[in-house]
């Protein structure tokens, strides 16, 4: 096990103002369930899970009540043990509408009988670790919620050699992250040196940004007995470097291909708390039944960290962190790239990495001006793409032409927007422009 | 639900900026102008307060005339008309009449810019084409100088009288075309004059060290990166040298060809015009060596005795061409499409 400096430096990215200080110090709170929980079944990327439980039904803790509905969705389990009151469709934090379950805890939390994890998981095949996985619904946790057994079974053709853990946190406010690697680093890496096992990587690297010392230190100790080519690898801070893409070429200098994943360069890049569920799932059977959120921004009276069940409306997170004063915006994520909601009424998912409100004084409305060159958004686009000449054949509609030049790369990561000072709505226009490419490429198929 | 009380905003991605604008990057310009403004009346007295006032003004009222008349929002707050005004003030000799000043002013708005679209859709530099009206349409007015410091400039409302001079790289161009001898000795007090910019010239080009500062300021802000202005002037004075060095005669020494003229002016404040200039660092590169090319070429086989504008906006010309050649390979793309 060794430290270093991330050997290879992404291009473009920006600095935002972090504000992590608020939280960053707060150990994590667990919540008891709610008075009512409504699990989506949109709890991940890919097929919505099928509801398996109706209005009426008792359940327990960790009991099935979403079933995977395709190869890339994941299951769904009762977050804590009480009775359906409803499935329905509820409102997603993405703004889609998905059936959910609504249950009425019953106090008594209790778990389904008969989980069991694998005593003695390093001489189990990869098959069977990965059946865990899939049992217990795991999606990637950092923000994206791929379903993490579909992740660990790469085609033959594609090995695996270098796994990553992502640790880098990038988004500003948001402490979950480094909140989970300090008081739980060692469970996180039984969880990575399991994945390493389902994988057989010979390279095992820890991503961590320079402004989480704490975070550094304590994954630093518990790497320590780790055996083979561990490293734990000091990112520069800066956003986006917990972009999967970009993490890669920082510690590895591969460049993912255009269209492409990360196993086409033989990477595979896991989030913290991912590891930390694949542990629980492995090692005790567990499902995946809540996460660390962090519930935080200047109207928020008592901000910090909270592991909450799935299903945990905003509403009560919010109340659980003392309530909040005036607020103009509520993301569900960070600044960057989190998804703004109408209101308090979604959801805790599994990739719910944090709940950030804002005061009126700290958002600003603009109305956009023309482009005037400036190519700041050029210099700060981490897929070098030109921002600047793709908004302008979209707001031509000329989706053709936004192809050729690459729009579908555009990672959404808002580095553009952030820097424009025409207060052009550069992501806004990306995201019509690949939903158009998209719709396209499906007609196509047609 | 109860919950939604407080009114919220609802918006894509992403939720922080960094807070530049429009306005404050315009702003960081006349900030940065502000030296050699300074200079300016110093050399040339009421006359550079005279015509930089005329022409901020004029700018300022073209650009809204012409967006009421287009029905649009008058659009004067983002100050870019105030900084095409300052820009064509400084390209401006310190005798010329205000009137002839405004007819500058509504090219370089009205023609310049307005009928494009305005801010952003104007392929040429605005102050630039401003001045280069002015040069074709009263060459006279335009190419009649006065010596910095000359006891007339604080004197009355026009300077029509008194010795007219020609400007340092005239007299050049004059004695090279006439071949003789070289009319200027190069020395250390010479270069001083060129550095303070105790010289004439336009009103606000002629104090390099002043336009050094302000381009030091814009550096720190970042309003402009070193890639245009360094590419240009290395590329002048790469010329200059291979000239001097092959024909010392009618040559004048690179220092010379640095000071002289609209070369600082041109470099940090007109070629780095973001909207005229390429979005890509590799592209401004290409532009400001294009610039500094087309300068010495036409400063010494040219028709005019300086080149600095018609440099500019003939590169100002090829910048969608540029764009379009040095597009940065997309992150895990192979070598770019050629489209």
């Amino acid at each position: 096990m060794k430290t270093i400096r991330a050997p290879y430096r992404v291009r473009g990215g920006v600095h935002p103002v972090y504000r992590k200080d608020r939280t960053r110090e707060k150990t994590i709170v667990d919540l008891p369930p709610p008075a009512l929980l409504r699990v989506s079944m949109a709890q991940h990327l890919g097929a919505p899970a099928r509801p398996v439980v109706k209005k009426g039904d008792a359940v327990a803790r960790g009991q099935v009540i979403g079933e995977p509905s395709g190869f890339i969705s994941a299951a769904v389990h009762a977050p804590a043990s009480g009775a359906v009151k409803a499935v329905d469709n509820e409102r997603t934090p993405a703004g889609g509408a998905a059936p959910a379950v609504q249950i009425e805890p019953d106090g008594e939390d209790r778990w389904i009988e008969g989980l069991e994890g694998l005593s003695d998981w390093a001489r189990a095949d990869a098959k069977t670790i990965v059946g865990k996985v899939a049992a217990a619904g795991i999606a990637g946790m950092g923000g994206a919620g791929f379903p993490t057994h579909v992740k660990l079974s790469p085609p033959p053709d594609k090995p695996i050699d270098t796994l990553i853990l992502n640790g880098a946190e990038c988004e500003p406010y948001l402490t979950a992250d480094h909140r989970l690697m300090i008081e739980h680093a060692s469970g996180i890496v039984q969880g990575l040196e399991i994945v390493r096992h389902v994988l057989g990587a010979g390279a095992v690297r820890v991503a961590i940004e320079d402004n989480k010392p704490e975070a550094i230190a304590a994954m630093e100790q518990a790497l320590a007995g780790v055996a083979g080519d561990v490293a734990l690898v000091i990112l520069e801070t800066g956003y986006p470097q917990g972009a999967e893409k970009q993490q890669i070429y920082a510690i590895t200098g591969r460049e993912v291909p255009s269209a492409g994943l990360p196993m086409d360069v033989g990477c595979l890049v896991e989030n913290v708390g991912t590891a930390l569920s694949v542990r629980d799932a492995v090692l005790a059977g567990r499902p995946l039944t809540e996460r660390v959120t962090t519930v935080t921004g200047t109207p928020v009276r008592a901000p910090g960290n909270v592991r909450a069940r799935l299903g945990t409306p905003y509403a009560d997170l919010l109340a659980a962190c003392g309530g909040g004063e005036a607020f103009a915006k509520i993301i569900a994520g960070g600044p960057m790239m989190g998804l703004a909601q109408p209101g308090l009424d979604a959801t805790t998912t599994k990739t719910a990495s944090g709940l950030l409100f804002l005061a009126p004084g700290e958002i600003a409305t603009y109305s956009s001006m023309p482009c005037i060159g400036c190519g700041r958004c050029i210099v700060a686009c981490p897929m070098l793409l030109m921002p600047a000449e793709l908004s302008q054949f979209l707001e031509a509609e000329d989706y053709e032409g936004a192809e050729g030049l690459n729009v579908m790369d555009c990672i959404e990561c808002g580095c553009c927007s952030f820097s424009c000072p025409a207060h052009r709505p550069l992501v806004q226009h990306m995201k019509q422009g690949k939903a158009h490419v998209m719709l396209k490429r499906r007609a196509a198929k047609k | 639900m109860s919950s939604d009380a407080q009114p919220v905003i609802v918006s894509t991605s992403p939720h922080a900026h960094e807070g530049s604008s429009v306005r404050r990057i315009m702003l960081d310009v006349i900030i940065a102008l502000a030296p050699a403004l300074l200079a300016s009346m110093i050399f040339f007295g009421w006359h550079a307060v005279r015509l930089t006032a005329v022409c901020v003004a004029a700018c300022v009222a073209c650009e809204a005339g012409c967006r009421r008349l287009m029905g649009r929002d008058p659009g004067i707050g983002d100050l870019s008309a105030a900084v095409t005004g300052i820009l064509l003030a400084f390209n401006l000799p310190p005798s010329l009449p205000s009137w002839i000043a405004v007819v500058g002013c509504i090219a370089a708005v009205a023609i310049g810019k307005q009928v494009f679209g305005g801010i952003g859709y104007n392929p040429f530099n605005p102050a630039l084409v401003g001045r280069v009206v002015l040069l074709i349409s009263f060459p006279v007015a335009m190419t009649r100088w006065h010596n910095a410091l000359e006891p007339g400039r604080w004197a009355g409302l026009s300077w029509v009288d008194g010795a007219s001079t020609a400007t340092p790289l005239g007299t050049v161009k004059t004695a090279v075309s006439g071949g003789e001898a070289l009319p200027l000795t190069w020395d250390g007090a010479t270069l001083m004059d060129f550095l303070f910019g105790r010289m004439s010239g336009c009103i606000g080009e002629v104090s390099a060290l002043a336009l050094i500062l302000g381009g030091i300021y814009l550096l720190v802000r970042r309003v402009i990166s070193w890639h245009i202005p360094v590419a240009y002037i290395g590329t002048v004075a790469a010329i200059a040298g291979l000239l001097r060095i092959v024909a010392p005669g009618s040559n004048m020494p690179v220092t010379f060809h640095l000071f002289a003229g609209g070369l600082m002016l041109g470099a940090i404040y007109m070629a780095t015009d973001m909207v005229t200039s390429p979005l890509t660092r590799r592209g401004m590169l290409v532009f400001g060596a294009g610039c500094g090319a087309l300068t010495m070429i036409i400063r010494r086989w040219g028709g005019y005795p300086e080149g600095v504008s018609f440099a500019i906006l003939l590169m100002n010309a090829t910048v969608p061409l540029i764009n379009r050649a040095t597009r940065p390979r997309v992150f895990g793309t192979k070598r770019k499409k050629r489209s």
